[in-house]
């Protein structure tokens, strides 16, 4: 019963924060409530009896990915989004297509769901089990993400310096 | 006990929202923010199957997904940085080169 109270109420939160996040119109409230969800959505993981996962989740998402946000919201200075206007034909395509695709998507759902109740904690989810899992069965995959991440921080350093600047270390040498 | 459907009605949700955002907006960062939000979506499912059929590769699976995202979000970022540099906006509309 408390597990029922706790993923609702933080399941509220998080969809308020992702309406949130559609109907502001300044980036950084937007960043904000983008917090928020990654916030409630690591209580969610901790309902499910992943700590590991709940604990990445606040260190990497709301800490390192969303101050990376903030931070070139500001450093950008960017001020509140400007309307265009959209255009007809996709808006008379789209929203019957659209509906046509829900539709048929929560028929399916409704028809063939035959989903059982998950027992919460009932997971080992130590961490030990997964750094297990992580470093034995999963061991090439990690070291392609270490692989993946210096491609991304060399590509990030060369795409956010200024051709300028670049120019000049290559005089220098 | 909270059955698995609830928590895949919330990752839906999550997930419908970050699609509607990414159709909707025209500010490039919050665009990006929608792309987050959809991959937090999917992770949630991810976690909830896990904890369905007692697979710790879920878990797993998720780590991986968030690499991916960090990893993404700094090239993304900027990727975002130079466009600003050089066209002075972050309207994606006005970012048409491309376009016909």
């Amino acid at each position: 019963m408390l597990h029922l109270v706790l993923f609702t109420v933080f399941g509220l939160i998080c969809v308020a924060g992702a309406i949130n996040l559609l109907v502001q119109t300044h980036p950084i409230n937007s960043a904000l409530s983008l917090v928020v969800v990654m916030g409630s959505l690591a209580v969610e993981y901790l309902l499910l009896g992943a700590e590991f996962v709940a604990a990445v989740q606040v260190i990497v998402y709301a800490g390192a990915i969303m101050v990376l946000f903030v931070f070139v919201i500001m450093l950008l200075n960017a001020g509140a989004e400007e309307r265009s206007k959209g255009s007809i034909v996709a808006l008379m395509l789209g929203v019957p297509g659209m509906l046509v695709g829900s539709i048929l998507t929560a028929w399916v759902l409704v028809k063939h769901s035959g989903t059982q109740p998950v027992a919460l904690g009932a997971l080992p989810g130590h961490p030990k089990d997964i750094a297990q899992l992580l470093f034995h069965d999963f061991l090439l995959p990690f070291e392609v993400t270490s692989i993946l991440v210096l491609i991304a921080i060399m590509g990030a350093v060369v795409l956010a310096s200024r051709p300028e600047s670049i120019e000049k270390t290559k005089k220098e040498n | 006990m909270v059955p698995l459907f609830y928590y895949l009605v919330l990752s839906g949700i999550l997930f419908a929202c970050g699609v509607t955002g990414f159709l909707i907006k025209r500010n490039i960062i919050t665009i990006f923010m929608s792309i987050e939000l959809m991959l937090n979506g999917v992770n949630l499912s991810f976690v909830a199957f896990a904890a369905q059929w007692h697979a710790l590769s879920g878990q797993v699976f998720v780590f991986f997904v968030m690499v991916v995202a960090a990893a993404e979000a700094a090239v993304g970022l900027a990727i975002i940085i130079a466009v600003f540099r050089t066209r002075e906006t972050l309207n994606v509309d006005k970012v048409d080169l491309l376009k016909l």
